[in-house]
């Protein structure tokens, strides 16, 4: 291999870039953009569910109910209507997603020591949401009800019986309060960072392809290796530069600090960067113009996203799927982002994912190189 | 032997699946010659070409280039010729001088060659004044010699052009052929694919391919006179005709009523 055409090839490629306004503008723009829009849409954080409320019961006990659910902060009572069907027609319109319907005789039953009953309509549609609704709607009336037996109880002087329950105090590590973005914003990292590399680098050889100018390299002594290495700096370089952007924008603007050591996640993204360009270099081998390369591009980056973890848990997924989503790099990726970011988990956690990461990328190297043979036939 | 010969193909084929491109061609080129492989679009010539600049495995047949093996030595071939391809195989987006400065570097050149050899080349293409210029605006004349310049920057001994001309005015064509003339006066040899038959009779021996086989070969005298011709055109006309079986109706003799047609019009 020789050094001084490596040199050039990385010299004529950071040129291409520099005129090619566009191509230089995704590598800057995208992590920016993408970090923004992901940041603020995949929140999974269910607030402020609207509820459509029919109080038949009219009374401070029920106007109470009320109050409990609005300052769950899960729910807001926004329409109060007069019948049923009235309930139906919003929920039909999303105007709403939940209703809350509460019986005529919903205190009288509290004065008599049974257990009123009330009814909560939940649109089903969306399950995140339903799901909340179900869970913070049971809770949110349990808890008014021991409070109200209790403080009735307390009046007539009598100590409630109660059930003796197993007390169980939780606690939640890593990330307390469950903020989505905790969880979402290190995969973001990953995921920005592949996709900025496995894009720019595909069409980097393609383009010499497609304008010819392959066939003259051919004649000349340049080796494989040398073409290839050189055509991967100027990208690692971007893809480092978009690792540290997302990083960057990640701890300052979403609040999301990095616990563990950063200087190992700058050196493990890296050569997340170098396997990412790997995938890259494999699809300009293969594709003959720019939309091939495009479209196998798309091929590798959505599954990426479903498969990796990055959204969806992968521990639900049915074995068949999990397993698929092992042959990704950005899966072992996004264990070690959220590793070292939310755990602040040191390398002796994370051999296994550095070492697959480090086979993966060897040998996707190997099979690009040997791909590009030369030869145009 | 070794000496004499720049080229030599024996049984040199290509088949790409079912299609035999090139069908059992030999060549013999000697040193110092521009030799010319004319024949139709699609005749073989360009995958003939992409084989002896190792672009191309032959599937078949035997070659060496500047005494060196087609096979085991492609490489050490790479570095002592200079091939330019069809569309002149230059980085649009890069400069005169750095499109030039890329090719000097790819082929290991020291500093003080690159400089002295950059310099020379953009004085033989007349580049002088647009150094600074985008390959991708220069005109098709410009960009012709830019390619030409970049095919020679390493001072190959063998010059191998694939249609070098299609597409260029004929005033740079002239000057590219006087180019070409210059370096075979310096002992390059020059193997030139073409269709223009004025082009074919400046070279010193030329080949007919069609469908993949050589048809004739011989320098374009010799050519004329045992078809009893007039030009080149003629010979080439009557070997596809004999090939086919079919009479090529439009010979450039056989239009010449487009032209009176058009003076009857401005009458």
């Amino acid at each position: 291999m020789s050094f001084g055409r490596l040199i050039t090839i990385v010299k004529k490629e950071f040129i291409h870039i520099k005129r090619d306004k566009s191509s230089l503008g995704i590598a800057i723009m995208m992590p920016l953009v993408f970090i923004l829009i992901f940041g603020y849409a995949v929140n999974t954080d269910v607030e402020h569910i609207k509820m459509a409320i029919l109080d038949q019961d009219k009374t401070l006990e029920s106007r109470e109910l009320i109050q409990k659910f609005a300052s769950s902060n899960y729910f807001q009572p926004k329409i109060y209507v007069d019948n049923i069907s009235e309930i139906e027609r919003l929920l039909d319109k999303g105007n709403v997603k939940t209703g809350l319907i509460i019986p005529p005789n919903f205190s009288k039953d509290f004065k008599r020591g049974k257990s009123p009953m009330v009814q909560l309509i939940v649109d089903g549609t969306d399950p995140t949401i339903a799901r909340t609704a179900l869970q913070s709607g049971v809770l949110t009336g349990k808890m008014y009800s021991i409070k109200k037996h209790e403080s009735i109880a307390n009046k007539k002087g009598n100590i409630l019986q109660g059930i003796q329950e197993i007390d169980v105090r939780t606690r939640v590590w890593y990330n307390p309060n469950l903020e989505s973005n905790k969880f979402t914003i290190p995969g973001l990292i990953g995921l920005i960072m592949q996709n900025v590399t496995v894009m720019l680098t595909a069409f980097a050889l393609v383009r010499e392809k497609e304008r010819g100018t392959i066939e003259q390299l051919i004649v000349t002594p340049i080796r494989s290796v040398e073409l290839i290495i050189g055509k991967m700096i100027p990208y690692i370089v971007i893809g480092s530069v978009d690792f540290l952007i997302a990083l960057f924008l990640g701890t300052y603007w979403f609040n999301v600090p990095i616990r563990g050591n950063i200087l190992l996640l700058i050196l493990l993204g890296f050569g997340f960067v170098i396997c990412a360009l790997a995938i890259g270099m494999l699809i300009s081998t293969v594709a003959s113009n720019q939309l091939q390369a495009m479209q196998m591009t798309i091929m590798i980056i959505l599954p990426s996203v479903l498969l990796s973890g990055f959204i969806f848990p992968r521990e639900s997924m049915p074995l068949i799927i999990q397993k698929a989503g092992y042959l990704i790099p950005l899966t072992y990726f996004l264990e070690i982002l959220r590793g070292i970011i939310l755990k602040g988990i040191g390398i002796d956690y994370l051999l296994k994912e550095i070492i697959i990461l480090i086979i993966m990328g060897t040998l996707l190297l190997t099979i690009a190189s040997i791909r590009f043979k030369k030869k145009l036939d | 032997m070794k000496t004499e010969y720049s080229i030599i193909t024996e049984n040199l084929t290509k088949k790409f699946d079912d299609f035999t491109a090139v069908d059992g061609i030999n060549l013999k080129i000697r040193k110092g010659q521009i030799y010319g492989l004319l024949g139709p679009n699609g005749a073989g010539k360009s995958t003939t070409i992409r084989m002896i600049c190792g672009v191309l495995t032959p599937t078949k047949g035997k070659g060496e280039v500047l005494g060196l093996d087609l096979y085991s030595q492609a490489e050490d071939i790479r570095q002592n010729i200079g091939y330019m391809s069809q569309r002149f195989s230059l980085y649009e987006d890069l400069t005169v001088l750095e499109n030039l400065s890329f090719y000097a570097s790819i082929y290991s050149l020291t500093r003080g060659e690159k400089k002295e050899r950059i310099a020379e080349l953009i004085k033989m293409a007349g580049l002088e004044g647009k150094e600074k210029r985008l390959a991708g605006q220069l005109s098709g004349g410009w960009k012709q010699r830019l390619a030409l310049g970049c095919a020679l920057i390493h001072k190959p001994k063998l010059l191998i052009l694939d249609e070098p001309t299609a597409g260029v005015d004929p005033v740079s064509r002239r000057i590219f052929w006087e180019l070409i003339y210059q370096l075979a006066n310096q002992g390059i040899t020059i193997l030139v694919t073409t269709h223009y038959m004025d082009e074919a009779e400046s070279c010193d021996e030329v080949s007919f391919i069609f469908k993949g086989k050589i048809l004739a070969k011989g320098t374009p005298e010799e050519l004329i006179e045992s078809k009893n011709a007039n030009n080149l055109e003629d010979v080439f006309i009557s070997y596809v005709e004999e090939q086919t079986g079919q009479k090529v109706k439009t010979s450039f003799n056989d239009m010449r009523f487009i032209c009176n047609r058009k003076e009857g019009r401005k009458k």
